[in-house]
């Protein structure tokens, strides 16, 4: 495939945003529709092109286009290409990409009508988008940097796309603060990668991994820093807490940058930099660790919220530590299989979030119910994305989830009993959510007029939500015959039918199948039948819940204590001091300085002419005097 | 005894002192500029004697004199209009007391 057809799919988007910002928004401020229209246009385009670089990516040899370079920068010697790498994991992220874009800017048209910003949100939206794709196609790290802070942007802008709620301004700001935390690691892993080997060229970095010249602890320690970008920008534990509170932003935007795209790059920059993980066992250590706590933690602080885009989110930090540890454990196949799949339902769960939002007028879970009468579309594409989220055989988180089970079981046997304790939480807490959005009677909305009635949502917003569950039943099938890990890497090929069936021969499915029936029907007994009571449970457990509910008082120790105490009280107040008595002194002490010696020199001039011209005279006789005596 | 070079460099100096010491001990401005001129003339005197007796073929020196001549007599006109100014404003030409531009 020409390199010019494959620049396109980035340029396609990006025009689509110089365009909505430069001609449509000053010019055509009254006809906002123009805006939707270019950009799915734009991504439709993306999203030909992707499909056909999936299918020559799927026919090359190796898996891999090879692309001419461009040299981008040269500064003394420092060469910075700007390149394309396209690959199979590039495939497959372009198709990841279009594909929830395109369903999200369609459902947009719906979700965001009317809205003062319409333009302002598809300009930004394109930019994302291009940003996105960009980051996938960069063949060095220099531009991979640049592409990862421009979604960091892109996020930080759409998440505060409503800044005039306070909130909304808030939550873009601590986004775009704790992401920054982990690009600082990267950033010092790109110049530590650089100083070691004098490259930022991704293929090369792989070759020198691979052939053990980069190896021992810089390489373990540059592996560990692109890590902590990565999970900055993937919300792992500790850095997780920018996630949950960038709801605030539109629900498109959660479904494509908090859930399908963005989040996942920081998976995508594991498995890009695979090689240098691979051959570094801590780093991988440290990715499946991390990886799997984060699983399990984010999954319980999941289980209590009552916002149900929050369920979602904690749901999304928790799929997140899935991959990660699917990376550590197993490799790049595993953890992109379950991001492929991954980014489908939880964009159709965002999706039916904000249907059941356009509805009712609320997030909060307390005051939906009963919306399966009134909204049946939203109600089953949920459930799908719902079930296929749980791992219920044959939709596609079962697949992947199933490849993580087993490649943790047999690399890391204890986080492999968390990863499976997380199964049994993520069937509990998602089909909460289903049973108290959906089952029983109505209660009433955020209680304005339109929300007394809540009716389903119009068709532009409700075929996405389609599209995309039929995404989260089928998209598992990718890898039943073992096709998916073989473009990704290695794995051996079985027959479709044998691999539907067969992988319910093992022991393993079955069991992970228990754990999330189990689930799914504590959460029937008690927020569907009431068989029990959520109060009581509640209160039975008060100690765990709170902490739970207070979110392990993670947010309260990074603000109050390390922001405030440490950070503000500490730290800051004493630069302060430095800044206000030391740097400043020193300044002060100059200026004053210099007025005393004037003051005190100025005193020779007094105004008499002739004492001038004594001096010169003097000053005179002195030169000749001293040329003459030189001599 | 010939007249040489050194009897009007020594006249030369000698004018020159005596301009200088004008200039830097009288108050009066008028006074004072008629010692610069003094001065200037001791200059020119030095400039004809060294024309005259080192490069008598060119008229160098006293070309220079001529000029020094013209840029003394625009500098008395300047000077005196000066003069004249400051007299109208203080009723003093007295250099001690025309101290404005001090500290």
């Amino acid at each position: 495939m020409a390199p010019e057809l494959i620049w396109l799919i980035f340029f396609l988007p990006l025009a689509s945003f110089v365009v909505i910002s430069f001609v449509f928004k000053p010019f055509l401020k009254d006809k906002p529709r123009i805006s939707g229209y270019s950009t799915i246009a734009a991504i439709s385009g993306s999203l030909v092109l992707s499909v056909l670089v999936l299918l020559s990516v799927i026919a090359a040899p190796e898996h891999e286009l090879l692309m001419p370079d461009i040299n981008w920068v040269i500064v003394d010697g420092v060469v910075i290409h700007l390149g394309l790498m396209v690959d199979s994991l590039t495939a497959v992220m372009l198709l990841v990409i279009t594909v929830v874009s395109l369903m999200v800017q369609v459902y947009s048209q719906g979700y965001m009508h009317g809205d003062p910003g319409y333009h302002r949100y598809f300009a930004w939206m394109s930019l994302f988008t291009a940003s996105m794709l960009g980051l996938v196609l960069a063949d060095n790290l220099i531009l991979t940097f640049v592409f990862w802070e421009l979604v960091g942007l892109c996020s930080y802008l759409l998440i505060g796309f409503w800044f005039h709620r306070k909130s909304a301004a808030d939550a873009a700001k601590k986004a775009f603060i704790v992401t920054r935390l982990g690009d600082f690691g990267f950033l010092v892993a790109i110049l530590a990668l650089y100083a070691s080997t004098g490259t930022f060229d991704i293929a090369e970095l792989h070759r020198l991994a691979i052939t053990g010249a980069l190896a021992g602890t810089t390489l373990a320690w540059a592996a560990i820093g692109i890590f902590a970008g990565a999970a900055g920008k993937s919300a792992q534990f500790p850095l997780h807490v920018w996630l949950p509170d960038a709801m605030e932003g539109p629900t498109p935007v959660s479904a494509l940058i908090h859930a399908a795209t963005m989040v996942a790059a920081g998976v995508f920059l594991v498995a890009r930099m695979f090689p240098l993980f691979e051959n570094s066992p801590e780093a991988l250590t440290t990715v499946a660790v991390v990886g799997g706590v984060t699983a399990i933690f984010a999954a319980s602080m999941g289980l209590v919220m009552n916002d149900i885009k929050r369920v979602i989110a904690y749901s999304t930090i928790s799929q997140l530590g899935y991959m990660m540890l699917g990376l550590g454990t197993g490799g790049v196949a595993i953890g992109i299989f379950h991001l492929f799949n991954h980014a489908f339902f939880k964009a159709l769960l965002f999706l039916g979030a904000g249907s059941v939002n356009h509805a009712t007028g609320t997030f909060d879970m307390r005051q939906m119910g009963g919306l399966r009468r009134a909204m049946p579309w939203t109600y089953a594409t949920f459930v799908i994305g719902a079930l296929s989220l749980a791992g219920i055989w044959p939709l596609s988180g079962f697949w992947s989830k199933d490849e993580i089970l087993a490649s943790s079981l047999a690399a890391q046997p204890a986080l492999f009993y968390l990863a499976l304790a997380t199964v049994l939480m993520t069937a509990f807490y998602i089909f909460r959510a289903a049973f108290m959005t959906f089952g029983g009677e109505y209660r009433g909305g955020n209680g304005q007029p339109h929300a007394t009635h809540p009716h389903e949502s119009s068709p532009v917003m409700v075929a996405p939500m389609v599209v995309l569950s039929v995404l989260a039943v089928v998209s598992g099938m990718a890898n039943v015959t073992g096709g998916f890990a073989r473009l990704l890497g290695h794995g051996e090929g079985h027959g479709f039918i044998e691999g539907f069936f067969g992988i319910l021969a093992h022991p393993l499915p079955w069991l992970s199948l228990a754990l999330a029936g189990l689930g799914i029907f504590l959460a029937y007994a008690i927020y569907g039948a009431k068989w029990l009571s959520a109060e009581r449970i509640g209160r039975m457990f008060s100690p765990l819940y709170t902490m739970l509910y207070q979110k392990y008082w993670l947010d309260e120790l990074y603000e109050n204590v390390i922001v405030r105490k440490i950070l503000l009280k500490g730290i800051f107040a004493g630069l302060e001091r430095l800044d206000n008595k030391g740097v400043d002194g020193v300044v002060n002490g100059v200026a004053s300085g210099t007025i005393a010696a004037g003051r005190g020199i100025r005193r020779a001039q007094t105004g008499q002419l002739q004492l001038y011209g004594l001096v010169i005279g003097i000053g005179i006789l002195a030169i000749v005097l001293s040329l003459y005596l030189a001599r | 005894m010939p007249v040489g070079l050194n009897h009007y460099l020594v006249l030369s100096a000698i004018l020159f002192s005596i301009g200088l010491y004008g200039a830097l001990s009288k108050r009066n401005a008028v006074v004072i500029l008629m010692s610069i001129e003094i001065m200037l003339n001791a200059v020119n005197i030095a400039m004809v004697a060294f024309s005259r007796f080192i490069v008598p073929a060119l008229l160098t020196g006293q070309v220079f004199a001529i000029f020094i001549m013209v840029v003394a007599a625009a500098e008395v006109t300047i000077g005196l209009a000066i003069i004249i100014a400051v007299y109208r404003g203080r009723e003093t030409i007295d250099v001690t007391n025309i101290n404005l531009m001090k500290w």
